[in-house]
């Protein structure tokens, strides 16, 4: 093939990342924008290693000048966070999808992990952290990015290993036939089928990481404080203060940012991730993005994808020299093997049980797993009302706009956008409400659990409307189909699957923020509603860590109980029923 | 199992004495299969799903490792080290490479020099004639330009044999015609490297264009039934009268295979009394295929290969219809013939509650499962019964899956007959509700 030819196919495909471009007056722009972020980033990481005390010299200031720098800081958090996240998700989910032994201990961990409260787990890592940094501020960033981490990681893990599971088995068939080597394989199968659902994951993430930014930026153990510079700690400032016009600011500045690393970062990788969407039929709607279009047509695509490639080589580099044939299907590993492995799972078991066992016995009564109990049922029958009250209201709504196409495509971006948006921010609002008109805080705190995640139901349902087939509408409409029965004939087992799914996220949300929601403050005016959420940030802030363990465990008892025993069995029946197909 | 060794032809594959069962089962999917396969030969595995061929094909290839005897691969004079390639059913291509960079994956992964394998891949592409299409993405192309891939993809890295798993069925008729006559041109020219050829086929009709050796492979579980050589030059002509003599000796060969596995007052299927496995077949295709047995020109009597043909039916969708329709007595298999019985004729002609009552007569005396299934409800006062409880009892005697493909025709079949009725919901049976 002549090279001309090369040259003229309009986008490079994953095994050509592999390969350098020479230098040309691209690599110069490039050269330049790159150098510039670096910059960026290296003023925002010199913040994040100064020692300790700089943060009590420099604490942070309201004022809307230091806005960008803050919001530096916080953005470069969420994207080393987000590339933790991405490094644990390749190397987790693909060690639990190639090895029946990993996959036993690794995909029930994260199973649980995943509805650990993720703000439980700041007062643990935060001494942990200070501790392997002493005095200096990454210790706190450390924790703040730790934070975001968790609560990304386990889903994006989980989203990767369930890909891997779903490789057509002729594709694997095929790497083994043609001899691929583990690496090569990752590299040519596992990573590309991956690699849609894990950009749409890390999105989703992204949006789901503010909420935490804002929560873990200023942290209180025991009588320590620390307030990191960023977005979180000036609205968390701007809160303590009551100056609502920097409420405002710091709000409007977070809009900003969200809507930047949409443009500039999530989308072009979207429309480029397209390519790997396993299909074999070319779909007509393809995501654009106006920077992946610039990038394109300037050709500075390879020299942005080049460092993927030379990760890529340096994988390879590892392979090894010899290719041997390798008789794959059902490995069958000798039972010595397996009983010893077995034995091993059993003895950690044995003493992990010991080692909480003894903790408990020490440090906690029978009295404070009853209280904890009882209290995760209030805050049960919070997040059950609150999840019917939005279903009420947002179903038919979503129906509503996921029947018009026209409003679906306007208002779908909108109510994601609104899914990003950290609600705690307003809890300021909700507590000079309930302040002024003297309300009863252990229902009026309530809704703000919900603030947040409710948006999941309604985008879930818009999209589950608008993929009611034409032809059952049409059928519908035909024999006045309309009212009571539209709805439970039509409507309702229509989007159910997709609303169980939204529902989930929501209940699963309003659980995480629940230790925020629970206990709200403007000022100095403290509201506490009676809940697990309060007793955990309670003890939090008394740094009792023996109840807040005691909390997160309950919790964690309870969201597992509900998925196992709600959430799932709904999403199972309304696979096996409400699927045409 | 007497295999015909071809005359000083050296030996390049070697199977004795496979068995394979699946994992956790006892359901044994390949029973006591012997093959030789020499150099210079296509060789046609033929036989219904279920009958373990491709397991057959991916022991050869080293994807599965048989539960007991062995599968390898022979070195002999011209080859040294003989190496296998396949091409898939589902094409299985990258969707995110091109298709040079599709062929070039096996060469890549041998560490073969860059200039090298570009070279060998687009000499690949253009003997199977896709030159033009090096950058094309697999969703671009049409299903039979998919298949050349894969064919290219398994040339270029020069096998001694190749493995076809039912390479043209996914394809459409023309299509799949083309592909055909130009791989043999391809073979009979020896402008391909490779050795020898296996493909697995359920379609009788390829196996006999295509092949110099055919093997027919018996179901549940898979076993070497008949070993038929095709001595007719090539190209061949499907009309030759010689041609259809041997199609219709395969669908006798076919059918009579099940005559020496069970006793004929049981059935065709595998297992006996309420242990038979029943294949899903719709009464609304049994009812198809009596009238169009009843009417002109059949007459009540069909030639298996003429009724595939005027069906545009598989033998695999074909025989497990026709059988079930021994089953029930409204047919019988005289060698590659189906002869409808006096109560099918009726059937042809009644209206729908003839229609349904034949049926259900047909079932209760005809089928153990159904009797069964009856008897249990007629003995509880409820005229109640859970579903799982049959499904347990079958998975006695059958995989998990066979047995739940089981009970779902026995459910169709009931329901239409109107002998019990089913309710989804409760996944329970019971007696017709009266209506």
């Amino acid at each position: 093939m002549s090279p001309d030819r090369n040259s003229a196919r309009p986008l490079p495909a994953f095994s050509r990342m592999l390969r350098l471009t020479r230098p040309s007056r691209e690599d110069a722009i490039a050269f330049v924008i790159l150098a510039g972020l670096g910059v960026l980033f290296f003023r925002a990481a010199e913040g994040a290693v100064a020692p300790l005390s700089t943060l009590q010299l420099e604490p942070v200031r309201l004022d809307a000048i230091y806005l960008p720098y803050y919001a530096l800081r916080t953005v470069l958090r969420m994207f080393a966070a987000l590339f933790a996240s991405t490094v644990f998700t390749l190397v987790f989910a693909t060690l639990a999808a190639r090895s029946r032994h990993a996959g036993q201990l690794i995909v029930p961990a994260l199973d649980i992990l995943q509805s650990v409260p993720i703000l439980g787990f700041l007062t643990f890592t935060v001494t942990f952290f200070m501790g392997l940094f002493p005095g200096s501020v990454l210790g706190v960033e450390a924790a703040s990015i730790f934070v975001i981490f968790t609560s990304q990681a386990w889903n994006m893990a989980f989203s990767f290993y369930q890909s891997l599971r779903s490789i057509p088995s002729d594709l694997e068939e095929a790497t083994m036939i043609y001899k691929l080597s583990p690496i090569r394989r990752f590299l040519a199968l596992d990573l590309p089928f991956g690699t849609p659902a894990l950009v749409w994951n890390a999105m989703m993430s992204m949006s789901g990481g503010w909420f935490f930014v804002v929560a873990s930026e200023a942290i209180t153990v025991g009588n320590t404080t620390v307030t990191l510079p960023g977005i979180g700690s000036y609205l968390a400032v701007a809160i303590d203060r009551q100056n609502f016009y920097a409420v405002a600011q710091a709000v409007g500045a977070m809009a900003l940012v969200i809507i930047a690393y949409d443009q500039l970062f999530f989308r072009p990788i979207v429309a480029w991730a397209d390519r790997f969407r396993f299909e074999m039929v070319a779909s007509t709607e393809r995501p654009g993005s106006w920077v992946f279009d610039v990038l394109r047509r300037t050709r500075l695509l390879p020299v942005v994808l080049a460092p993927l490639g030379a990760i890529g080589r340096l994988l390879l580099a590892f392979e090894p020299r010899t290719t041997r044939r390798r008789i794959v299907g059902e490995n069958r590993v000798p039972p010595a093997v397996e009983w010893v492995w077995q034995g091993l799972i059993a003895v950690l078991m044995v003493w992990a049980l010991f080692l909480v066992g003894r903790y408990v016995v020490r440090f906690l009564a029978w009295g404070d797993v009853l209280t904890a109990t009882m209290l995760g049922g209030l805050t049960m029958i919070r997040v059950l009302v609150l999840i019917a009250i939005a279903s009420v209201i947002w179903v038919p709504i979503g129906v509503w706009i996921g029947l018009r196409p026209v409003w679906a495509e306007r208002l779908q971006p909108v109510a994601q956008f609104l899914a990003a948006f950290p609600a705690n921010v307003l809890f300021p609002f909700a507590v000079i409400m309930i302040v002024r008109w003297n309300l009863q805080p252990d229902i009026w705190l309530s809704p703000l659990m919900i603030l947040g995640t409710q948006w999941y139901i309604l985008f879930n349902v818009i999209a589950g409307a608008s993929a009611i087939p034409t032809d059952l509408r049409e059928a519908a409409d035909m024999f006045h189909v309309r009212g009571l029965q539209w709805w439970r004939q039509v409507a309702i087992p229509g989007i159910f699957p997709y609303y169980v799914t939204g529902a989930l996220t929501a209940s699963g949300g309003s659980w995480n923020a629940s230790i925020v929601a629970e206990v709200a403050s403007w000022g100095n005016h403290k509201l506490v509603a009676h809940g697990l959420g309060s007793y955990i940030a309670e003890a939090t802030t008394a740094g009792d860590y023996a109840r807040v363990a005691l909390g997160i465990g309950v919790m964690c008892v309870f969201v597992l109980g509900f998925n196992r025993l709600l959430w799932r069995p709904l999403y199972a029946y309304g696979e096996r029923r409400m699927r045409l197909s | 199992m007497a295999t015909i060794a071809a005359e000083a032809k050296p030996l390049l594959v070697e199977v004795k004495g496979l068995k394979h069962f699946y994992t956790g089962e006892e359901h044994l999917v390949l029973d006591d299969v012997n093959l030789e396969l020499t150099q210079g030969e296509i060789v046609g595995l033929l036989g219904r799903s279920g009958s373990g061929k491709s397991t057959l094909l991916r022991s050869i290839a080293g994807l599965i490792r048989p539960s007991q005897g062995i599968a390898r691969l022979v070195p002999g004079p011209g080859v040294t080290d003989p190496s296998v390639a396949m091409v898939f059913q589902t094409f299985a291509l990258f969707p995110w490479l091109t298709v040079l960079e599709n062929v070039e994956l096996g060469l890549e992964a041998q560490k073969v020099p860059k200039a090298e394998a570009r070279a060998r891949a687009i000499a690949a592409i253009d003997l199977i004639g896709l030159d033009g299409f090096e950058n094309a993405y697999p969703k671009e192309l049409s299903g039979g330009m998919r298949q050349r891939v894969g064919l290219a993809r398994a040339l270029v890295v020069n096998p001694s044999l190749l493995l076809m798993d039912e390479p043209f069925s996914a394809l459409d008729v023309l299509t799949a015609e083309t592909l055909r006559t130009d791989l043999l041109d391809l073979w009979s020219e020896g402008r391909v490297p490779i050795k020898s050829i296996l493909i697995v086929t359920h379609n009788i009709e390829e196996a006999v264009l295509m092949c110099d050796r055919i093997l027919v492979f018996s179901s549940n579980p898979g076993r070497v039934v008949a070993e038929i050589r095709v001595d007719l030059p090539q190209p061949r002509d499907r009309l030759d009268p010689a041609f259809r003599a041997l199609v219709d000796d395969i669908y006798a060969r076919m059918t009579a295979r099940t005559e020496m596995n069970a006793p004929m007052r049981d059935g065709v299927f595998p297992g006996t009394g309420i242990a038979m496995v029943l294949p899903r077949v719709s009464t609304n295709s049994l009812a198809g295929l009596i009238e169009e047995v009843d009417g002109t020109p059949f007459e009540g009597k069909a030639s298996m290969s003429e009724l595939a043909d005027s069906l545009q039916l598989e033998a695999d969708e074909l025989f497990p219809m026709a059988e079930t329709l021994q089953l029930l007595r409204f047919a019988e298999l005289r060698g590659a013939e189906l002869v409808l019985t006096p109560s099918a004729r009726r059937y042809a002609q009644g209206d729908t509650d003839q229609r349904k009552a034949l049926f259900a007569a047909a079932l209760n005396q005809h089928v153990p499962l159904v009797q069964h299934i009856r008897r249990v409800l007629d003995e509880r006062a409820s005229h109640e019964a859970p579903a799982r409880r049959f499904r347990d009892e079958l998975e006695d005697y059958m995989s998990e899956d066979y047995a739940d493909e089981t009970l779902r025709t026995v459910t169709l079949w009931g329901r239409y007959a109107e002998v019990f009725a089913y309710d989804e919901d409760d996944d329970r049976f019971s007696l017709e509700d009266q209506h």
